[in-house]
């Protein structure tokens, strides 16, 4: 039986909790598609790190590589030597998280391979057909891949992340002699710049509380005022809608929404932000969701747990006393 | 130099969508058709990078039935050059745009391709890599900020955790995200102008390209909406709710 091959993301060898939840929706489709063993890639430093970590999830084996090609992310050859890897191990199934390196990354691999994909999937169906959302969230489609190599991104909301198994993967690292490609790397190019965002709060993707912003806040420094000391109380990410990313108030990697990060926290609020379908595309699986908002129609309160027609900028620092003082 | 702008059309994402009573699809009869949002940022990019001297020509692409003409004409109106529809009636997949795509690469000189990160409907985000990988260029996906200069382009990408700037060689593959640019409306002179560009018909036979898809949509459903839920009086009330009723604090 052909293998299932799961694409590991890390941050430096630490394994991301997305890759986790890839997993489950990888064991998923090994079981409805009848596949053999799950088989692990990682690449760039910190691989053999995360490789040891992640075989610890009921991987058979996980395969890394170190080699100074891989230690910033690119395209061109991470995709070579997933598809080396794939060759390697039998892999017909590469299965990964729709993070903006999975988006990049897997349907490069899917034309190398002639592979057919189905990107960010929420569910995997008894007949083998995987769920995805379409058109902003609006709809959702059950989709069949008709060829027999399958590529499929998972949405990192969309899974409980895989539990540790008790036993232990086999750890190697990946040959890629054999691929003349990646000795032609020049060609693709270098990294010349990269620019973190503050990241002394949890990350959006993975935070169990998220506190944003809208149009509402009028300013940047009205984020940092009214916006920060809430969700540092709450230890809570920050995130931001559409309007306050094209506002300047807020970096575009704060922009929940279609086009966006998608979140899912336990707790979800939503200050001086109106709800506009792409912006509820990226959060209305939120376990609970809070909105703030002076006006009483504003579309987020359809969509809200609970709703407090008033002045964020009364609220948002009553609330943040508060729970201070808890 | 001369690139290539594939563009798709889509709904109007300002419509409500409604399902075909047997679900396999949406209601597609007198909708509004648009350009896809992103492609529609790419025809502006490809427009800027004209006016600044690194593009010469853009030619438009874009694979579907012969009605697109319309949205391909609106893209020339903006400034585009000369379009290309591949006509084909049956169901495109991403795949399938870009096998098409890239056999029209392959025929014109082109030393760059520039599209929409995703479309606003299928919204799979896979036919500017699905391109760079079966013409094997470098990809630079989901840019906010585009510079050619000296066979080279300069991309700023939209990734996790900030902004990543690559500098690749050309020929390449660029998808543009949100934040390039805004693109500007056609002026209904130049819709008129439009109509007189170059406009070719080609079909997917005459690429040598089968009309297979690798993806099928079995069936679309609407999500179970998520139910409003009820107006709390003020902070305090809101603080009991959360930890008492909800107990997510």
């Amino acid at each position: 039986m052909s293998s299932v091959l799961l694409f590991v993301q890390h941050d430096g060898g630490k394994v991301l909790k997305g890759t986790l939840v890839a997993l489950t929706a990888a064991q998923e489709l090994r079981a409805t598609w009848g596949a053999g063993d799950i088989v692990g890639v990682v690449l760039g430093t910190g691989a053999a790190v995360a490789a040891r970590e992640v075989s610890e999830y009921g991987l058979s084996k996980v395969l890394y590589s170190e080699q100074p090609l891989f230690e910033r992310y690119r395209a061109e050859p991470y995709a070579r030597a997933v598809a080396v890897a794939m060759r390697e191990i039998g892999a017909t199934t590469v299965v990964g998280l729709a993070s903006s390196t999975g988006k990049d990354l897997l349907p490069r691999v899917a034309a190398l391979v002639d592979g057919a994909q189905a990107s960010d999937i929420v569910g995997v169906n008894a007949d083998g057909s995987l769920k995805r959302p379409m058109y902003a969230g609006n709809i959702l489609a059950d989709v069949e891949l008709l060829a027999s190599t399958r590529i499929v991104s998972v949405r990192g909301t969309a899974f409980a992340p895989a539990v540790k198994s008790g036993a232990q993967g086999n750890v190697a690292e990946l040959a890629l002699a054999a691929d003349p490609e990646l000795r032609d790397q020049p060609r693709f190019g270098e990294v010349i710049g990269y620019e973190h965002s503050k990241a002394d709060r949890p990350s959006l993707s993975d935070a169990e509380v998220v506190v944003s912003g809208g149009r509402a806040l009028g300013s940047a420094e009205n984020f940092e005022k009214v916006v920060f000391p809430l969700a540092d109380a709450l230890k809570a990410a920050v995130g931001a809608s559409r309007a306050a990313v094209d506002s300047g108030y807020a970096p575009n990697d704060w922009q929940v929404g279609q086009t966006g990060k998608v979140v899912a926290p336990n707790l979800y609020i939503a200050l001086g932000i109106s709800g506009a379908i792409q912006h509820l595309a990226g959060m209305k699986d939120s376990k609970v969701i809070v909105a703030v908002n002076k006006d009483p129609d504003a579309p987020i309160f359809e969509v809200a747990d609970y709703g407090l027609v008033a002045d964020l900028f009364q609220v948002a620092p009553q609330l943040t006393e508060a729970l201070k003082n808890r | 130099m001369k690139i290539l702008v594939p563009i798709k059309r889509v709904p109007d994402w300002q419509i409500k969508l409604k399902l075909l009573p047997d679900g396999s699809n949406i209601q597609t009869e007198g909708i509004k058709w648009i350009i896809n949002t992103f492609d529609e940022i790419a025809v502006e990019e490809a427009i800027r990078l004209k006016e600044k001297g690194a593009v010469t020509e853009i030619v438009l692409v874009s694979v579907g039935p012969a009605d697109v003409r319309n949205r391909l004409e609106y893209a020339l109106a903006m400034g585009a050059d000369s379009a290309i529809l591949v006509k084909h009636d049956g169901p495109v997949d991403s795949d399938l745009a870009a096998r098409a795509i890239a056999e029209v690469f392959k025929k014109g000189e082109y030393q760059m391709l520039l599209l929409g990160k995703q479309a606003i409907d299928s919204d799979s985000s896979q036919t500017a890599q699905l391109l760079a990988g079966r013409l094997n260029l470098p990809q630079a996906c989901f840019a906010s900020k585009v510079s050619v200069e000296n066979g080279h382009a300069t991309v700023t990408r939209e990734v996790d955790g900030g902004l990543e700037t690559i500098k690749i060689p050309l020929p390449c593959v660029i998808s543009t995200d949100l934040r390039l640019n805004e693109p500007r409306y056609a002026a209904l002179p130049n819709l008129m102008k439009a109509k007189k560009k170059p406009f070719e018909e080609i079909s997917l036979e005459s690429l040598g390209v089968s009309p297979e898809v690798k993806t099928r949509v079995k069936s679309l459903s609407l999500p179970a909406g998520r139910k409003a839920g009820r107006k709390v009086a003020d902070v305090a009330e809101l603080l009991s709710v959360l930890q008492n009723e909800a107990k997510v604090l």
